[in-house]
């Protein structure tokens, strides 16, 4: 349903063009639920801008195609776009206290977003943005309020709302959780989930804590310095990651069961993408890199149908072996 | 535990909240006793608007107390001597010296127009006067070193660090008031996972080689695991449990506790979508009146909750404030 092929999203600066997205080609398929994670700064707000058609300048699309629904998105106007816009693809921003406004009633906003998009009548509103919010768990009073009166989480919910207002097929969501604690977190997730799986739209979620949508999506991408490191199933991906970044994000989360083992986590930090190392751009991070890494940029190979950016996974040690070492 | 090195006891801290006429209060705090030893790591868990950070600025003396005191012990064997009794500017400064804060957000705290020695050198300056301008500089290098910085770093403005490298620039300048104490807020919530383990391997690190203790304050209970020694979970502004962190989290008693936990994302964990879907809200705890705050959202709450507030009780290390809990019954709520 969504395809990206080829993406390439550049920062147009005085000092240079910035690459912050680097030939990115992945698809979603329909009720697909398809994590994106990374860490900040390796591109992934920006993939997802670029998904949805919002980059503003200086960052502006140098390559690719993102095909949604049969028609490419890359170069359309807005007059095109808001055809597809909300009735189609939505997205849900990170911070919904500086998504919605301030001064108008979540009510307010709906009838704003319906009007845009269609053409309701009143009653059609009502109805709709009363049937929303019961959806996401929120009792429908809270049209009437302002974001200010709602909680962190009921915020977040009300987002999710307006986002289904036309029933898309896609919802984009970056970081929707982010700023609650982990038991609203929690609650949000496993809404998210039901909603899906009771309306059947597909969902790109971009994260930077991949223990959160670990039960939750059906593919993992994972994301370093721009260029895609890993693509698979999520569960394989969790069980046998096959990208030495993989691996280091998913030990540097320390567990609340079983034995307490020191953690090492992933020495240095990610790479200015405005001076990008040689070669493998993990390199300098990368406990098994060795001479080649540093001059040959892998490609991205299909291994089982994961995709790893990497010359040297053969060699990362299994799971099982892992878990002896331990 | 050793001898406690703080103590704070019966601590609260209202707010009064609307407008200039509003008789309405915020209860931020209320009624918390706890104790941190020396060479301890005491982990601060719960949701935002639990009282967490209010609890470290009262014991920053950010803010004074409503009610209740805070002891902290001078160090050559003196009693521990009550906050409220620290007059005089010198006694003050040394108290801030030795209890530092360490804040959440790296980019917000570090003064972004000087270099980064210079909120080390300002500590040394203030509170280590006998030091030498060149002393000084050596002893901001020696810092930097323990924090795991290079001493080149010294010169170099905010900017010019990522986000773990400016959280340790923090650790750096709360360790130069010769601290004994350090009250870290929230300090990894804001960097990168692959970062995060480092500086809570940096907090290990401290306490083992100059002794400091820390309260970590968190609501990342895995971090809080796998760094601290005791746990002390807050739940609208009282405690809600405490024990060692192990204990607590291996057999927790408070329902609160169970549903932290239950909450915790764990890739380890096989899959599964528990549908506990707990769509309480945490309180603002305005004007409350008797009975157990965490009664609302509770699936065992029983009639004595909701007029008897349940004091914090326990044998041994372990404590709670559950009614339910207290009566022996086993608590299996979440």
């Amino acid at each position: 349903m969504l395809e990206v092929s080829g993406l390439c999203v550049d920062y147009v600066l005085d000092r240079g063009d910035v690459r912050a997205v680097d030939d990115v080609s992945f698809t979603v398929g329909r009720g697909e639920f398809l994590g994106i994670v990374g860490e900040s700064g390796c591109g992934k707000s920006t993939l997802l801008f670029a998904i949805a058609q919002l980059l503003a300048p200086p960052a502006r699309i140098a390559a690719g195609r993102v095909t949604f629904q049969g028609a490419n998105l890359v170069g359309l106007t807005d007059g095109q776009l808001s055809a597809v816009r909300w009735r189609d693809l939505s997205v849900v921003m990170q911070s919904a206290m500086n998504a919605l406004n301030p001064v108008k009633s979540i009510g307010a906003q709906f009838k704003d977003v319906m009007r845009a998009h269609g053409k309701p009548s009143r009653e059609e509103i009502a109805a709709r943005s009363a049937e929303v919010l019961r959806m996401v768990g929120i009792d429908q009073v809270h049209l009437r309020s302002y974001p200010h009166q709602l909680s962190g989480g009921m915020r977040q919910r009300a987002m999710i709302a307006m986002a289904l207002l036309f029933t898309p097929d896609l919802v984009i969501m970056d970081e929707p959780t982010s700023a609650l604690d982990v038991v609203a977190q929690r609650s949000l997730m496993v809404q998210i989930k039901e909603l899906q799986q009771a309306y059947g739209f597909a969902i790109v979620f971009v994260t930077h804590d991949m223990s959160l949508i670990s039960h939750f999506s059906d593919r993992l991408l994972v994301m370093y310095a721009g260029q895609v490191a890993e693509l698979g199933a999520t569960r394989r991906v969790f069980d046998a990651p096959l990208h030495p970044y993989t691996r280091g994000l998913l030990e540097a989360f320390p567990s609340i069961r079983g034995p307490r083992v020191p953690l090492k986590g992933i020495p240095g930090s990610p790479p200015d993408l405005s001076v990008i190392p040689t070669g493998c751009r993990f390199h300098l991070r990368c406990p098994i890199a060795d001479q080649t890494c540093a001059e040959v940029a892998p490609e991205l190979l299909d291994k089982e149908g994961t995709l790893v950016r990497c010359l040297r996974y053969t060699e990362s040690p299994t799971t099982e072996t892992r878990s002896l070492a331990r | 535990m050793t001898a406690p090195l703080l103590r704070a006891d019966h601590l609260t801290r209202h707010f009064k909240i609307g407008g200039a006429l509003s008789r309405r209060m915020l209860h931020a705090v209320d009624d918390v006793s706890f104790a941190i030893g020396e060479r301890e790591i005491v982990a601060l868990a719960g949701e935002s608007g639990s009282g967490k950070s209010t609890i470290a600025r009262l014991l920053a003396r950010v803010y004074a107390p409503t009610s209740g005191e805070v002891y902290f012990s001078p160090g050559d064997g003196a009693e521990p001597a009550p906050l409220s009794s620290l007059r005089s500017r010198r006694a003050r400064l040394r108290y801030s010296g030795e209890v530092p804060l360490v804040f959440q957000d790296p980019f917000a705290s570090i003064n972004p127009v000087f270099r980064v020695s210079h909120g080390v050198l300002r500590s040394l300056k203030l509170h280590r006067h006998e030091l030498s301008g060149r002393q000084r500089q050596a002893e901001a290098a020696r810092l930097f070193d323990v924090v795991g910085l290079d001493g080149g770093m010294l010169e170099r403005f905010p900017h010019e660090l990522s986000g773990g490298q400016r959280q340790r620039v923090g650790f750096a300048q709360a360790l130069a008031g010769r601290a004994r104490l350090i009250l870290a807020d929230e300090p990894v919530s804001m960097l990168d996972v692959s970062i995060r383990i480092g500086l809570l391997n940096l907090m290990a690190t401290l306490r083992d080689t100059t002794g400091v203790s820390i309260l970590y304050i968190t609501h990342d209970i895995a971090s809080a695991r796998y760094v601290a020694d005791r746990l002390i979970v807050m739940y609208a502004g009282q405690i809600a449990e405490s024990g060692p962190i192990e204990e607590v989290l291996a057999d927790p008693r408070h329902p609160y506790t169970q549903l932290l936990v239950s909450a915790v994302p764990d890739p380890r964990a096989p899959l599964s979508v528990a549908a506990e879907t707990d769509q309480g809200e945490p309180p603002k705890v305005i004007d409350p009146g008797p009975g157990c705050r965490f009664r609302f959202r509770c699936p065992i709450a029983i009639d004595i909750c909701a007029t008897i507030t349940p004091e914090l009780t326990g044998a041994g290390a372990r404590e709670v404030a559950c009614h339910v809990a207290q009566s022996g019954a086993e608590v299996k709520a979440f």
